[in-house]
């Protein structure tokens, strides 16, 4: 039983600046819990505060039930993968992986035998006597992995271990990595900045930001059911579209068009005073191209016209640009920092407008400079505050 | 690129080491010469010794105080090097990898006590040293050569641990070292030619030294090599005694040359390489 316990705990550093405040979080023995989030937002040093290389300022950190604030990272018993390797460049990969049990003064055998486990299912056997520089960047993240499993430790933390590979590689090295967690289930903690990694690996994920925890859930309740708007503008690719919105009794104004609500959606809503503004938000995925609809879905949506400024096709499915006039709003804070993550400011047309992507069906006929009807679910519309950026459709 | 490897420019290449060797080498070769030159032909001026003679080695080590003297030398320089290097490489290592206070004014504190001339402080020291009774003793000797040492090679080896990812070392902590054992088998085998380059220069400098040698002993119980030389004499008061200081100024070489010749292959750069990603 090795489960991880954040128990309010606080990275205060000399100059005031907190980089971790108040975090709770539970991780379940033999979970796979991501931590994700946009530089900055504190990830690091918490998993840095687990390994025991940063000092806790405030609260608790337990392990398997044991207090460790004050516990030397030697003492801990887990093992990291840094995003930089770390491995020792005078040792051969037999010695890197075998480093750790040799300081625990395991007999020779029982090294030679768990390091040759650990090559074998990292497909390293013929590279042991092999020295780091001497390998490829994917097997000197391998030989990073297996000094993590060869140790068999209470649980694995990995600091963005992918980052430094290129994307096909990324994927490989995704799925084994899966595999691997899944094979010994060790509690694991996992950084990262890229939310498809977060999605596809982790059993639950928590969304960081400013220090601040977000949101902790499954990659599929974080997608369906955001807690706000940071949130939901992270998680997916491409990102949610946000617009803003007039509720009025038992429907909504949007910019593209005016839209009845669903009995669902109201329900989730409750009752609101009428004509408040809000932020909606739809995923790309929640549009569809109006003629490959049948009436009964049309029913529970709306319809719209726009011209697509630019179709993507990507095989399985298309993705239409286009701007709608009046997208501006209220400026959020966690609007700035999706865009700042995004890389620069909201994109916008040559006039002016405010983009929105819509992801179509690959027999869509849409083409760019198209005029297209599209249709948008009315039941997958999700609602912010203008202010705090919380979900009004939130549901606990 | 094509135009690297041309004969013109190997050949200009040539031309400038033979040059750079003529000028390095020939006072050495010089030096070597004049100490198998007989005591009656030294003054011949010829580059080659006209009449071949060893007799300047075996009347070198003959002496009642030079071989003591090598002695002394070998020794004081060597403890000198290896208390340098351990005070050293911890030093070094506490002000790349800490942050405490007053960590630049260490560093700035180090290099200002270099900088004050030798002869400025070895007549009080004179004094001070036969007050507290380290006069013409090995300790006498190792504790000023310290002082100069030290600085320098704290210097280079921060310079070396600076180079070195901090990635490696929390990854041995997290394999369960120790920081002794994180220091010991991850960072100074890495930091090892830095270890080496410092080493050298710590041990020539003290090897090399004469001013304080020569005013802070007095026998055979301390006196270096370098000041030994000076107490040659000719086989009568009438004669030069350059075929002996020759040899000696010889003899006096071939450990730095060796130690150097043992160490260089350890001098290598980019041992760090594939460290962290690449």
């Amino acid at each position: 039983m090795s489960e991880i316990v954040l128990d309010n705990v606080v990275k205060r550093y000399p100059d005031g600046f907190e980089a971790v405040k108040n975090l709770n979080l539970s991780i379940g023995d033999g979970e796979f819990m991501i931590l994700v989030g946009p530089s900055g937002c504190g990830k690091s040093t918490a998993l840095n505060m687990i390994a025991g290389l940063e000092d806790i300022s405030a609260g608790e950190l337990r392990i398997a039930g044991k207090v460790v604030n004050k516990v030397a990272p030697r003492d801990r018993d887990i093992a990291m993968v840094f995003q930089s390797y770390a491995l020792y460049p005078h040792m051969t990969v037999r010695d890197n992986m075998g480093f750790a049990l040799k300081l625990k003064k395991v007999p020779k055998a029982e090294i030679d035998r768990k390091v040759q486990e650990a090559a074998d299912i990292l497909d390293l056997t013929e590279h042991l006597a092999r020295k780091p520089a001497n390998l490829s960047g994917g097997q000197r993240q391998r030989v990073a992995m297996g000094r993590a499993i060869v140790r068999d430790p209470k649980a694995f933390l990995m600091d963005e271990p992918l980052s430094n590979l290129d994307a096909k590689l990324r994927v490989q090295m995704r799925a084994q990595v899966a595999r691997i967690q899944r094979r010994f289930s060790t509690t694991t903690v996992y950084v990262t900045h890229d939310q498809t990694e977060a999605m596809t690996l982790g059993d639950r994920v928590a969304v960081m930001l400013s220090g601040v925890l977000q949101q902790v859930g499954s990659p599929m309740e974080l997608y369906n059911n955001p807690a706000n708007l940071f949130v939901a503008g992270f998680i997916g690719s491409p990102g949610m579209n946000f617009m803003p919105a007039t509720l009025t009794n038992g429907s909504v104004r949007l910019p593209i068009a005016d839209v009845a609500l669903p009995q669902e959606v109201r329900d989730r809503l409750g009752r609101q005073p009428d004509g408040r503004s809000v932020i909606a938000g739809i995923r790309p995925e929640d549009f569809e191209d109006a003629t490959k609809i049948d009436s009964e879905s049309r029913a529970r949506g709306a319809t719209f016209n726009a011209k697509l400024d630019l179709v993507e096709a990507m095989g399985a499915e298309f993705y239409a640009h286009f701007g709608i006039k009046g997208g501006e709003m209220v400026q959020s804070d966690e609007l700035q920092e999706l865009r700042d993550d995004a890389g620069g400011a909201g994109e916008l047309t040559d006039s002016g407008e405010t983009v929105l992507v819509a992801r179509l069906s690959p027999e869509s006929r849409a083409r760019s400079g198209d005029e297209a009807e599209i249709w948008l679910d009315a039941s997958k519309i999700h609602f912010f505050d203008e202010q705090s950026g919380d979900a009004l459709t939130f549901s606990r | 690129m094509e135009s690297e490897n041309t004969p013109a420019r190997r050949s200009l290449w040539g031309l400038a080491v033979i040059a750079v060797l003529v000028y390095a080498l020939f006072p050495v070769i010089w030096i070597i010469s004049l100490s198998l030159k007989t005591p009656t032909s030294i003054g011949d001026g010829s580059f080659l010794p006209t009449h071949w003679t060893l007799s300047n080695y075996s009347a070198v080590f003959n002496t009642d105080f030079f071989p003591p003297a090598l002695r002394n030398s070998i020794g004081i320089a060597l403890i000198t090097t290896i208390l340098a290097l351990c005070f050293a490489s911890a030093a070094a290592y506490a002000i790349t990898r800490l942050d405490f206070p007053g960590k630049t004014l260490i560093l700035a504190g180090a290099l200002a006590v270099t900088m004050f001339p030798a002869i400025s402080i070895v007549g009080g020291l004179y004094n001070v040293w036969r007050n507290v009774g380290l006069f013409d003793t090995w300790p006498g000797l190792i504790l000023p050569y310290l002082t100069f040492s030290l600085p320098l090679c704290i210097y280079i080896l921060s310079a070396f641990f600076r180079e070195i990812p901090w990635d490696l070392e929390k990854a041995a902590q997290m394999d369960g070292a120790t920081p002794l054992q994180a220091f010991r088998r991850v960072i100074l085998p890495l930091a090892m030619p830095g270890v080496f380059t410092a080493g050298i220069l710590a041990f020539i400098a003290a090897w090399n030294d004469f001013l304080y040698a020569n005013v802070l002993t007095t026998s055979n119980a301390a006196r270096t090599a370098p000041v030994a030389m000076a107490y040659f004499t000719g086989a009568s008061q009438f004669q030069q005694p350059a075929g002996a200081i020759a040899a000696g100024a010889v003899v006096v070489t071939v450990p730095i040359l060796i130690m150097v010749l043992i160490f260089q292959r350890r001098i290598v750069s980019g041992l760090t390489a594939g460290a962290v990603k690449g």
